[in-house]
């Protein structure tokens, strides 16, 4: 038998429609991508059925954890700073320029006003350790008390920005009296219209929200 | 030496002995280009936040320290179901709001299961709210009230649980209320009567 040599093929393949895929992907993520916000404590959050997303901007987040913290979170960099000048004059804080930028870039704030200054002052390396030991922000049942520390950054932020939606994102295992303290004092502001943030689970076949469902999505066709 | 020599001077005929500049191909190696562009692909693809986290609306009833006892909103005892929170999820419910001192509502336990558990209860409530107003004993504008009460031992998981079971169910009205000591003193000697459980 003849032995048929073939020809020997070059192992070089053009990497050419590769490279236009991967940076076409690149592209589209790079657009697409809003970098996670910096949490500060890890929260479970219990799942709904309800498909309502988180707005984009105007959004104060108040996270509860597992041991009832309270942390205090608002979006935009411009009003984090107004806020802390509104916060700063309302408490008598006497934060340095510096301080108040250091705020203006962070993100979560979980400790009482006294803690504040020296929780600024620390670097941002450190400020995620600060975060982790942190006792929350002080909360009560009342806005009259004194002690609500949280009433006092609600109705600062409120004032820098009205138009700012209220999330509550609170670990599922979060006891309720700890998530009714925020509730109530919300209320104390006459706020009564807020959301909770849940992650999304299926609507239970056959229930009234499920009909409801189908003959929205026939109503459609 | 004569192939180094191609530039200088200031000829351009070229000698028989010089060589032409070799023809370089335009083919460059993509590998590494590729191998930055999906590394970036990965780095985004974590950082990303794709899903964005859903929310629930939650109305809370209109409280004002000097509200008049006229402007509140009254519930009618029959529409009404009160779910109260327990812990260990326990659920326990009663028809009607419990305001009769002397005819004190029977509390059954339950849970969150799908089958047998609260949906169930609230689904036979409005069946029987809807042939109550049937049968003319309620006004049209009637419907079901549940009266959500999270006692202390309960966890945030219950509560959007519960509400969520309010909108499963497609509940119009419902509220979240403070749990009175009464009730709790029901829920008491309901676990009492289960043998402390």
């Amino acid at each position: 038998m003849a032995h048929a040599s073939l020809p020997r093929k070059s192992t070089n393949v053009d990497m050419t429609a590769m490279c236009d895929v991967a940076f076409l992907l690149l592209t589209f993520f790079m657009l697409a991508t809003k970098f996670k916000p910096d949490e500060p404590v890890e929260v479970r959050t219990p799942a709904s059925i309800q498909e309502i997303p988180l707005p984009d901007v105007d959004v104060m987040l108040l996270t509860i954890d597992l041991k009832g913290r309270v942390f205090f979170a608002i979006d935009n960099k411009n009003m984090r700073k107004s806020l802390i000048e509104n916060i700063d004059q309302y408490k008598n804080l006497g934060l340095t320029e510096a301080e108040k930028n250091s705020f203006a870039i962070g993100s979560s704030v979980g400790v009482p006003f006294n803690q504040l200054k020296s929780y600024l002052d620390a670097p941002p390396d450190e400020a995620a350790k600060y975060s982790a030991n942190a006792t929350g922000i002080p909360v009560d049942t009342s806005v009259d008390n004194p002690n609500n520390e949280l009433a006092a950054w609600i109705r600062s932020a409120r004032n820098t920005n009205p138009k700012l939606r209220i999330c509550i994102k609170a670990d599922g295992d979060a006891s309720y009296p700890s998530v009714q303290k925020v509730i109530k004092t919300l209320e104390g502001w006459k706020i009564f219209k807020f959301n909770l943030i849940t992650s999304l689970k299926a609507v239970p076949v056959g229930s009234a929200a499920y009909i409801q469902a189908q003959a929205a999505a026939e109503k459609k066709q | 030496m004569a192939e180094m020599d191609t530039s200088s001077g200031g000829g351009h005929k070229k000698g028989p002995g010089v060589k032409k500049g070799k023809k370089l191909s335009t083919r460059i190696d993509l590998t590494p280009m590729v191998d930055l562009g999906f590394l970036l692909i990965t780095f985004f693809m974590f950082t990303t936040t794709m899903a964005k986290p859903k929310t629930m609306e939650i109305n809370m009833p209109y409280k004002d320290p000097n509200m008049k006892v006229e402007d509140q909103s009254k519930v009618k005892e029959s529409t009404a179901l009160t779910i109260l929170l327990s812990k260990n999820h326990r659920v326990y419910y009663y028809e009607g709001i419990g305001s009769d001192p002397n005819n004190p509502p029977k509390l059954e336990a339950t849970t969150f299961r799908e089958k047998g558990g609260i949906r169930d209860e609230i689904i036979a409530k409005e069946a029987k709210v809807d042939a109550m107003k049937r049968a003319g004993q309620l006004g049209p504008k009637d419907q079901t009230t549940i009266l959500i009460k999270p006692d202390t031992t309960s966890t945030y998981d219950d509560l959007v649980n519960i509400l969520d079971e309010m909108s499963i169910n497609a509940v119009k009205t419902y509220a979240i209320v403070d749990i009175s000591g009464q009730d709790q003193e029901f829920i008491h000697l309901t676990e009492q009567a289960n043998g402390g459980k």
